[in-house]
């Protein structure tokens, strides 16, 4: 089926935007740019239908990557309905995102247009390993992808480099991520130690007659590193950060894609935890925990970013709920409509940021609904959709998840819901602040997106509304994962509904009846609000209990310690020495003749002296 | 007729290398110096002569008319120096022939 055509065409894309893109006009860097992820996409559409029901994976193999005695690793590419779910998602919001992108990064000068062929080359590349990472067969071909894309968010968080905080918050994502692929790497080292091998139907055949032990640290580990990409707790620190980045890359990066890795990682390695339940507990644990947290920091930012950035932290803990406590496709499919609205959201504020050439600040929006009501619509779409009004997308896997949480432990169930309360809450008051009220800042030249950015978000907010009901995800992933006992309580459904709904009521009365009554509140609980404000400070933490003494540490022991004491006094001790022991061979270079002649006769009679006693000796 | 002792000859033949030795090292003048050379070489040709002589090989004549050669050659290579110092530099002095140092 030529599944190496999917990422080998933006990798194309990429390189041909990359070295010639300078000389391109932004005509023909779109051409290459989104017409090789267009095509990447056909080729899946093509390949699915190829592929047909598809109920065992289909495996291509290339070539032997790595061979050590009994050991190694190939490169292959396998697709099973989990890659074709995670295709379909990577190319198809993918594309939508690019087209997007050719209105966004419109305004992209400099020399030779420079940052716009730049961004688009990135952003090629990025799909390129991601759809390597979701293609892989193995551990360490997911691996390269997995770094890869690690590689290109940094690269475009950092796209602004001329900022100081833009190349700040990649610098953090990156080196946060290293944290995760440690935990990552040291897992594959246990996988190999206890399998042999790395390949996925391999390792997940002999998964059963492994000791739980073992299969308990390879899925702790496993978890650190999806933790580090799937922005969890204690690795979520980066994301926010990441919104540093042009908007279509929060997008399409930081929302849909790059950051469901973890999740599609933790997904795929089912067999593993399955064994090892109390990996399980913990990944659910802190899905949880992630999910309540972070939604709780969205309640007080004033960033439209920001907010739908802790959204994200916070949705991609329902999804660590949904693998950690067994229901593997409620997972994926919170993923994939996950994947819908909050693109869709993003790009919204994108386009609201556009509109209001490049503010950002809430508070400096309001009363946009009237100036930009396409925006706002299709905006309403991914807003209904995350707030789990009933039979748009983000209902039913929110719903799928929280019923599968119920049966695995009601106060997972209960902090979800509430947990939705708030993500209902916070999304309703950022759309308020946007949208209704008067307009509190000032830009007069407020404008509507060209198409060419309308239409991605109008087919995103029809997908938002629609997506839950049109894919049925658990249902088409049902062959691959382990069968899960079919669980309906209205009563439930209809609490977490009711949470969202009352979350809607909410800002409605704070935000948009009563406006004075968000402030009054927030003067109430002062030491609350600035506790939330400050996103509970978690950064300081972090600066002053790991970076402060770890920098200094460095400074201390490595740098001044090691380096300099040790390392470099050896290297210069080196050179004294020979310098030294020349200073007195020289004085024997006195050019006196005499004085050689009598060294060497001195020698000459040194030498046999010696070889006299050496004969004496040996007699 | 007793024959003259082979010993006599190696005293001989290290009293010679000696005096050249001596000679190299006190003497200032170039010629001196050069002469004490060529005194040792031969002290050295005499030694290989009795050698050759006591065990009736032909190998240590051999090496004299090498070493006679080179002596040759050396003297001529020798003098045409010391021609060109005395020329360049008015002296003959070995201690002020130094330019190599510093």
């Amino acid at each position: 089926m030529q599944l190496w055509l999917i990422p080998i065409l933006p990798f194309a894309g990429f390189v041909i935007n990359g070295l010639f893109g300078r000389r391109f006009s932004k005509g023909l860097v779109n051409v290459f740019g989104i017409g090789s992820v267009v095509l990447a996409f056909a080729w899946v559409l093509k390949t699915i239908a190829g592929l047909g029901d598809l109920n065992s994976a289909y495996t291509e193999h290339y070539f032997t990557w790595i061979q050590s005695g009994a050991f190694t690793i190939n490169c292959d590419f396998s697709v099973d309905r989990l890659t074709e779910v995670m295709l379909l998602v990577v190319t198809g919001i993918g594309s939508l995102i690019h087209i997007y992108s050719i209105g966004y990064m419109a305004h992209e000068h400099g020399p030779n247009h420079g940052g716009y062929y730049r961004f688009f080359a990135y952003l090629n590349l990025f799909m390129f390993f991601m759809l390597v990472l979701v293609l892989a067969a193995n551990y360490l071909v997911l691996f390269v992808g997995w770094e890869g894309v690690g590689l290109c968010s940094y690269l475009l968080i950092g796209f602004y480099f001329t900022k100081k905080f833009a190349t700040d918050a990649g610098n953090k994502a990156f080196i946060v991520n290293r944290i995760g692929d440690f935990g990552f790497s040291l897992a594959m080292f246990y996988i190999v130690k206890a399998f042999g091998t790395l390949d996925f139907s391999q390792v997940f055949s002999r998964a059963a007659g492994i000791p739980e032990g073992t299969l308990t640290l390879i899925g702790l580990l496993l978890m650190v590193g999806a933790a580090g990409k799937s922005a969890q707790i204690p690795l979520y620190v980066w994301l926010p950060d990441a919104m540093a980045g042009p908007t279509p890359v929060s997008a399409l990066i930081h929302a849909a894609t790059m950051v469901t890795a973890g999740v599609y990682m933790t997904a795929r390695s089912w067999p593993i935890y399955t064994h090892a339940p109390m990996a399980m507990e913990v990944i659910a644990v802190i899905g949880i925990a992630t999910a309540f947290f972070a939604a709780t920091i969205g309640l007080a930012q004033n960033d439209i970013k920001k907010v739908f950035a802790y959204s994200t932290v916070s949705q991609l803990g329902y999804m660590f709920v949904g693998v950690g406590v067994g229901a593997f496709s409620t997972g994926i499919y919170h993923l994939v409509t996950h994947a819908f609205f909050k693109a869709l959201l993003f790009l919204g504020s994108g386009a609201v940021i556009h509109a209001l050439s490049g503010e950002q600040d809430l508070r400096n929006m309001g009363g946009l609904r009237s100036k930009i009501p396409w925006t706002f619509w299709t905006m309403a779409c991914a807003w209904v959709a995350i707030s789990g009004v009933p039979f748009t997308a983000g209902f039913y896997s929110k719903d799928a998840i929280l019923l599968a949480a119920y049966r695995h432990a009601p106060w997972m169930y209960w902090l979800g819901t509430v947990t939705a309360g708030i993500t209902a809450f916070y999304v309703s008051r950022a759309m308020f602040m946007t949208f209704f009220g008067k307009y509190r800042g000032h830009e007069h030249h407020i404008h509507e997106s060209p198409p060419v950015m309308m239409l991605p978000l109008t087919i995103l907010g029809l997908l938002s509304l629609g997506g839950g009901f049109l894919f049925e995800v658990p249902k088409f992933l049902s062959s691959v994962f382990p069968p899960v006992e079919e669980f309906e309580d209205l009563t439930l459904m209809l609490t977490s509904v009711g949470f969202g709904l009352a979350g809607i009521g909410l800002a409605i009365l704070m935000y948009v009846a009563k406006p004075a009554m968000a402030e009054s509140l927030a003067a109430n609980i002062k030491g609350l609000y600035t506790l939330v404000y400050n996103k509970y400070f978690v950064d300081e933490v972090y600066d002053a209990t790991v970076v402060k003494p770890l920098v200094g540490g460095s400074r201390l022991v490595l740098w001044r310690g090691i380096d300099v004491g040790v390392i470099d006094r050896l290297a210069n001790g080196i050179g004294y020495g020979a310098r030294d022991i020349g200073g007195v061979l020289r004085l024997f270079q006195s050019g006196n003749i005499r004085s050689y002649a009598a060294w060497v006769v001195f020698g000459s009679v040194l030498l046999i002296v010696a070889l006299g006693l050496a004969a004496g000796g040996g007699r | 007729m007793t024959e003259v002792p082979i010993s006599w000859f190696l005293a001989l033949s290290a009293i010679l290398f000696a005096l050249g030795v001596a000679g190299f090292l006190f003497r200032r003048s170039i010629i001196t110096v050069f002469m004490s050379i060529e005194l040792m070489l031969n002290a050295v040709n005499l030694s290989f002569v009795t050698f050759s002589y006591q065990y009736k090989q032909v190998s240590g004549h051999l090496f004299t008319f090498f070493v006679m050669v080179v002596a040759a050659a050396e003297a001529a290579v020798g003098l045409a120096i010391i021609l060109t110092v005395f020329k360049n530099r008015a002296t003959l002095n070995i201690d002020d022939v130094d330019s190599m140092k510093n």
